[in-house]
């Protein structure tokens, strides 16, 4: 154990630090969840990417820097300290991504890769049907592949596809072997969204604004290059990328650790009318406490990674615990601002823009997407603790 | 930047596992409960053969020079067999303490010597609680008066007995006289020295405490496995699995705040304190979860003195309010965290 940062280490967060100062938008983007907020976002991504710190863990000649894990710690650190932008291709960059690297062809990772990293191309998600959602593998949107064997059909439906109203492809399954059923007979394809036969009908979230999308497919041809891995392995392609780094690099602890400080100064700003309800002052104890075990969890896990451990079902754990940890302190916020917390940031009179609000509403739907926190207590009870099915 | 331990801290770990696995079985627990001082002399013997009882004692003392780090996995041990003596606060706290004396304290290596042997036992009376463990059976007592730190043979002391619930822990109020014949330490230095003592009770209890909800998951995971209910397991409905996968979270995340509070109290760092009460604060929150949710799914069973979870249950029970209780340290950490200035959010878990 050596709680010290090498001088490399050190050297890297001063850089990153320096040109976020340097860089970072001057005025709050809009709302990633609007068209005009989305290309915002694009262009402040296309910024990263230019620097070279919208995929650091990448590899060099694929736009990266080949950082390790400590040093994408790092970089999240300071990314998120310094209150910069969401990353609006995160589903792209860090789910699809880290597929494409293990199970993709050298042709697909030049294909898609420097373009995700860039963000010129935007990516959704195809997962969830309409009668698909925890139940993932009673997926039913077909793809069957040509008498010639150049590409597939597909048809059917996705739905819950986070920004797909403005994105530019998708990545999901599809069952490419009509007699198939569960988790045999599906493949993993990527789909161009302005396809012919594609429609997107957005769905308004509890926010108002087109968060996610539903999909349509009527007859659309998507060429046999665009499946990644083998045919009726798309389960297996999709699951077997290492679970636990995926999980940890969509929700890196650097964010949560930003929302306990600025929990923290809006409890000191606001104390006299906070402490007349004492859980509060709990509650923010917890923010700081809670976000430096998620914190001190990852750095651990890292460490043992690198030592060439694996991870496995530990890490819904993580989903659990983030989940609820930024539930539960948007939560406290919101007690914090009493009869203020309902005003929208169209308010004259909204605090801190109505951002306690907004990320309230958000932090709803954490203990439901990415796998819902009762089927990863399902899957710790069962694959962690061995509790029968 | 690593936060790992060493192939040989977890070998060493191992050991002491496999060691307590048979020498503090609970059929043994259960025979020293029943005794009258609650202690074994023959279980304290085989302890210090082992060279358990020399970990912390500096090298030129004859011990091992052990760290606080090495102390986070070995109470850990301690709370999953509910180690039915004295160890880590004589091994870990107590040789902490008067290892801090300054070099020349009248017996403070002959102390640390008999540490280390294991002919001695030694109870520490740490202001922040009320009654002090260990006191019939020691052969010292390190008590505090104000600042001062006085090391007071037993028969110069009084005690009365005060039961716990947890039959491992013998309390006592003490009473005792101040004089200058036992006062080692005084002053800034002996408010220092109390500190330190507190913080090392604390981390220790908080290991002990996470061991405690593993040991508790543990045997709750098996009773869910083999009870049958309605022609299954209990352990295959849900509501079942749920209470007990909360369990298992909570000690996932309770465990890195444990290292890493023995590491800024190995490396005397200036926000050790927020950082073990933490500690304290999320082992004790994993072992009362297990607890509950532990003798939930036991059923009735966990309400009876047959099957082993009570004793486990209650030194949980106990310890959670040793060294410090909730709002104890729920107070240190708001002192850090809500002073002016305090470095707090993304780049702060390790640097100061």
């Amino acid at each position: 154990m050596d709680l010290a940062y090498t001088p490399r280490q050190k050297a890297f967060r001063e850089e990153v630090r320096a040109w976020l100062a340097a860089n970072l938008p001057r005025e709050p983007l809009a709302s990633y969840d609007t068209r005009e907020g989305f290309e915002q976002h694009r262009a402040w991504e296309r910024k990263l990417f230019d620097a070279r710190l919208s995929m650091v863990i990448w590899p060099e000649a694929l736009g990266g820097r080949g950082c390790d894990l400590i040093e994408w710690l790092i970089f999240e650190e300071e990314y998120y300290g310094a209150g910069a932008p969401m990353r609006v291709n995160q589903n792209g960059q860090l789910l699809l991504g880290p597929t494409l690297i293990e199970f993709g062809t050298e042709e697909q990772k030049a294909r898609f890769l420097p373009r995700m990293a860039s963000s010129e191309d935007m990516w959704a998600q195809g997962w969830s049907e309409p009668n698909a959602g925890s139940d993932m593998a009673a997926i039913t949107s077909k793809a069957i592949l040509s008498a010639d064997g150049t590409h597939y059909v597909v048809n059917g439906q996705k739905t819950w596809s986070t920004r797909a109203s403005f994105a530019d492809w998708l990545f999901g399954l599809f069952r490419s072997d009509p007699g198939s059923s569960r988790h045999h007979g599906l493949s993993y394809l990527a789909v161009p969204l302005d396809a012919p036969g594609v429609t997107i009908r957005p769905i308004q979230a509890l926010n108002g604004k087109q968060a996610f999308a539903e999909i349509f497919f009527d007859d659309v041809k998507v060429p046999v290059e665009n499946r990644i891995g083998d045919e009726g392995q798309g389960w297996h392609v999709a699951m077997a990328t290492a679970g636990f780094e995926r999980g940890l690099l969509l929700r890196s602890p650097a964010r949560f650790q930003y929302t306990a400080r600025k929990l923290v100064e809006l409890y000191k700003a606001h104390r006299t009318v906070a402490d007349r309800d004492p859980s509060i002052r709990d509650a923010v104890i917890e923010a700081w406490t809670g976000t430096e075990a998620y914190a001190l969890s990852a750095y651990h896990t890292v460490g043992r990674l690198a030592k060439g451990a694996r991870i496995g079902a530990e890490a819904s754990t993580n989903k659990i615990f983030w989940s609820e940890l930024d539930l539960k302190m948007h939560e406290t916020a919101m007690r914090i601002l009493g009869p203020f917390a309902e005003l929208t940031g169209d308010a004259p009179e909204a605090v801190e823009a109505a951002r306690w609000l907004d990320g309230f509403l958000f932090a709803q739907a954490g203990p439901i997407y990415a796998g819902t926190n009762e089927i990863q207590r399902n899957i710790i009870a069962e694959r962690m603790l061995g509790l029968p099915k | 930047m690593d936060f790992t331990f060493t192939d040989d801290q977890l070998t060493f770990r191992e050991a002491v596992s496999r060691f307590l696995m048979t020498e503090a079985a609970p059929e043994t627990l259960r025979e020293i409960w029943n005794t009258d001082i609650g202690r074994s002399p023959e279980l304290r013997k085989n302890i210090a053969e082992q060279g358990l009882t020399a970990l912390s004692v500096p090298e030129d003392c004859g011990g091992l020079g052990m760290d606080d780090v090495a102390w986070a996995l070995m109470t850990q041990e301690l709370g999953y067999y509910a180690l039915p003596d004295s160890l880590g606060d004589v091994a870990y706290v107590a040789a902490g303490l008067i290892t801090g004396l300054p070099a020349g304290t009248a017996s403070r290596e002959e102390w640390l010597g008999r540490i280390a042997d294991g002919s001695i036992r030694i109870a520490v009376g740490h202001p922040v609680n009320p009654l002090v463990a260990d006191a019939n059976p020691a052969d010292l007592l390190l008590l505090a008066h104000g600042d001062e730190v006085h090391a007071v043979p037993r028969d110069q002391v009084e005690i009365e007995p005060n039961p716990s619930i947890d039959l491992s822990r013998r309390l006592a109020r003490v009473r005792w006289t101040p004089a200058t014949a036992t006062l080692v330490a005084d002053g800034a230095a002996g408010r220092a020295l109390w500190a330190q003592t507190l913080n090392r009770g604390a981390l220790s209890a908080a290991g002990q405490l996470l061991g405690l909800a593993q040991r508790m998951l543990d045997l709750s995971v098996d009773y869910v496995a083999q009870r049958k209910q309605f022609g299954k397991p209990i352990g295959s409905f849900q509501a079942v699995k749920h209470h007990l996968a909360d369990v298992a979270t909570k000690i996932e995340f309770a465990k890195p705040a444990l290292y890493r509070a023995a590491y800024a109290l190995a490396h005397g760092e200036a926000g050790a304190d927020a950082r073990v009460s933490h500690a304290k604060l999320a082992c004790g929150e994993a072992a009362s979860l297990a607890a509950r949710h532990g003798i939930q799914v036991h059923g009735a069973m966990g309400y009876t003195w047959e099957v082993d979870l009570q004793m486990f249950m209650k030194r949980a029970w106990a310890l959670d309010a040793a060294w410090g209780d909730r709002g104890f340290h729920k107070a240190r950490i708001a002192d850090a965290i809500l002073v002016e200035g305090a470095a707090l959010g993304p780049g702060h878990t390790f640097e100061e």
